[in-house]
């Protein structure tokens, strides 16, 4: 491993400044190394994706996946290009095949893009073999599912204790910790249910607690609420609000108004190229829904739509 | 992660699919069961067979005529032979060998006659006596047969040419049922012979039955059936189990002389002791215990097999499971380390409760041996079993472990 990844690492969030709600974060902040991240240009973006390009397959047959189509005169794919700010809610929308998906996988660290660079954090992921990875995946991001991805016959509490398990935390900090991040989605009282016990909505909370059990830099989610129902997808935008607004930064891949409302900024995707960026609200502050919560509600699901592309 | 954990997720994932992880378990129960269980028959058998030869005395010699080591003994093709004639055994040689003086380590000589299958018979039951020894009272002593019930026949018998006999069990109870025979007279080949003695039941697994014996003096025999001449065999029983050799050359240089023969290696005659038999019976009865060690290795292979099958079956179920938890963050190790763990405490548990069945099974008598258990079989097996698993259990785990994140999240 490369000298400072481990600190970094090891590290745990980047706190902003209004970090103070996220009762699960505070461990972390104490054990931040000072002076490993703000160099002299400041704090590093949660993501800087520099010209990133994804094909399968070769020769003919590759498909582009993610970069845009190359340029008829030069032959060069434009690529993405996209820079996430620390404590941002950042809404990723575009229709099926736009790349949205493959966009996912790589800020995942799930899948490699062919080419370009991505810096997760300020980690140059390009460099990092699969041990590496994996401890990326358990401390930098946490994953939210559409189709919630428990696993099967585990109680939530020791769900929510599985990256902690794997980050080798002690069992009873683990405990400590895990009983927060439910408590935080609001089921404390539901810690002894196993998968097939709880409905979609308690399900998808389970996955977010734990996502945002091991404080990570950004809380990735895919389509989060594409399998619950109106009432329930209320309940866990309501959750990632809060956590945003305590200090989090958000990825939200969807293809819903409904859930692109939510964010700080709406990226639209187009045959893997970023067609559209709007800022919805400020990177720092809370996010839409909890800034003026009345107009919120009153505001019509399509408002978004109006907002002017840039 | 800890290996407490590591356990813990293992025991997790054998309880989800508890049928599928028994009938693994018992694939490898019945291999380890079958080792400890066919090693210890064939380890019964030979322990049974050499306890039935060590009831016929380990210091008994017998001398018989032929030619050769070991080789073709009496017929037609002893051309390698430099012997030209063979004299056949007498009396006189059997008093030769009892001189004290000229062979020390012999404690006791019974020339022996023995005629097959006469008819006995007792107030209207007929039985077929498969060997009739006529023979000294020192052939009882010899070959190590004990009279139960009346007496031995005696010297004096023997010079009166008495017609007495003692007769073994199985003749006994075939003629006379329930009552005692000591006393009684029988018609042996149309001769008269009073029973003096009923031998003690010497079982055995020999081809013939050792029981089934009318046991009479030496010149009675000679006079009803074999005719006077030579005698089929010498017993000699040597001072001591230790002694045997030096009794064996003794035997070699009297009857060399009494023979007439010169040269060492043109002997007519051959001494075979029990020892050597124990030992060819031992060969044939390891190769025995192999024989059925290797059928139940086989089956203690298949049910490894049955434990990288149900892994690899598992893992492809599971491929999703392994895909989330690589999401969040799992190293390879922990994935290896799980199926493994799991496969490992398949073949643990199944080995286990095989070494139990292997132990109770072993108390039964199986197809009449007693089995004995050989102590390193059960480690042995036990051992092999857990190996199993882990290295049957290597090749799912590892392809579990190489998964990539983003395909095993996409399998359905």
């Amino acid at each position: 491993m490369r000298p400072g990844l481990r600190q970094r690492l090891t590290g745990g969030g980047k706190p902003g400044g209004h970090r103070a709600t996220g009762g699960t974060a505070r461990a972390e902040e104490q054990e931040e190394i000072p002076g490993t991240d703000d160099g002299p240009w400041g704090r590093p973006p949660v993501i800087e994706v520099r010209s990133l390009l994804k094909t399968y397959g070769h020769g003919d047959a590759a498909v582009r996946a993610l970069g845009g189509a190359p340029d008829p005169v030069t032959g060069v794919s434009p690529g993405v290009d996209l820079l996430v700010e620390q404590g941002d809610m950042v809404a990723v929308m575009g229709s099926s095949g736009s790349g949205k998906s493959t966009l996912m996988n790589i800020l995942g660290c799930l899948d490699v893009p062919t080419e370009g660079r991505y810096l997760l954090d300020g980690i140059d992921v390009g460099g990092l073999d699969e041990h590496q990875l994996s401890l990326v995946r358990n401390r930098k991001i946490g994953f939210v599912f559409q189709s919630f991805n428990l696993v099967p016959r585990t109680p939530a509490l020791a769900q929510v204790e599985l990256p902690l398990a794997y980050a080798g935390v002690k069992s009873a900090e683990r405990r400590r910790r895990a009983l927060a991040a439910l408590e935080l989605v609001g089921l404390a009282d539901r810690v002894g249910h196993r998968p097939n016990e709880l409905s979609g909505g308690q399900q998808q909370r389970v996955a977010v607690a734990r996502a945002l059990v091991t404080a990570p830099a950004m809380l990735l989610a895919d389509e989060p609420t594409g399998n619950l129902d109106s009432h329930s997808t209320e309940e866990v935008l309501a959750v990632v609000d809060r956590l945003n607004a305590s200090g989090r930064t958000v990825v939200l891949i969807t293809h819903e108004d409904e859930v692109a409302r939510h964010a700080k900024r709406v990226i639209t995707l187009v045959d893997g190229q970023v067609v559209r960026d709007v800022r919805q609200a400020p990177a720092d502050g809370p996010p839409p829904a909890l800034r003026d919560p009345a107009g919120f509600l009153s505001a019509a699901p399509h408002a978004l739509t109006r907002g002017g592309a840039v | 992660m800890n290996p407490l954990e590591t356990l813990r997720f293992a025991v997790g994932g054998l309880a989800a699919n508890k049928v599928r992880s028994a009938l693994t378990m018992l694939g490898v129960l019945i291999g380890v069961a079958a080792v400890i269980i066919l090693l210890a028959v064939g380890n019964g058998s030979s322990q049974s067979v050499k306890d039935s030869i060590e009831k016929l005395g380990t210091n008994a010699l017998t001398v018989s005529s032929g030619t050769g080591f070991g080789g073709g003994g009496a017929g037609g093709g002893q051309s390698s032979s430099a012997a030209t004639t063979v004299k056949p055994l007498t009396v006189d040689d059997a008093r030769a060998l009892a001189d004290p003086s000229s062979a020390p380590h012999i404690e006791s000589v019974a020339p022996e006659v023995t005629s097959s299958s006469q008819t006995a018979l007792y107030d209207g039951a007929s039985h077929d006596v498969s060997q009739v020894v006529g023979t000294y009272p020192a052939y009882f002593k010899t070959s190590n047969s004990k009279v139960g019930k009346g007496d031995y026949f005696s010297a004096d018998d023997v010079l009166n040419s008495r017609k007495v006999a003692v007769i073994g069990s199985t003749t006994a109870t075939d003629l006379f049922g329930t009552a005692n025979p000591v006393g009684k007279k029988i018609v042996l080949g149309g001769t008269p012979f009073t029973v003096v003695g009923v031998l003690e039941a010497k079982g055995g697994t020999g081809f013939q039955d050792p029981d089934d014996v009318v046991v009479a003096p030496l010149p009675t025999v000679q006079n009803a059936f074999t005719g006077f001449g030579s005698v089929s065999q010498i017993l000699v029983e040597a001072t001591s189990a230790g002694a045997t050799t030096q009794a064996q050359n003794e035997i070699t240089t009297v009857l060399m002389g009494t023979h007439g023969i010169k040269d060492a290696n043109a002997l007519d005659f051959r001494i075979s002791s029990q020892q050597s038999l124990l030992s060819t019976q031992s060969d044939t009865n390891k190769t025995f215990t192999v024989l059925l060690g290797a059928v139940a290795a086989i089956s203690l292979l298949v049910g490894g097999i049955g434990i990288t099958n149900i892994m690899l079956v598992t893992v492809t179920e599971r491929t999703r499971e392994i895909g989330i938890r690589k999401a969040i963050g799992a190293p390879r190790g922990v994935i290896l380390g799980q199926f493994l763990a799991e496969s490992t405490l398949l073949s643990l548990i199944g080995g286990g409760l095989g070494v139990v069945a292997g132990l109770i099974g072993s108390r039964f008598t199986i197809v009449g041996i007693k089995p004995v258990i050989i102590p390193e079989s059960v480690w042995g097996a036990f051992a092999i079993a857990v190996a199993i698993g882990l290295f049957f259990g290597g090749y799912p785990a590892n392809r579990a472990a190489a998964l990539r994140p983003i395909e095993a999240l996409r399998h359905e």
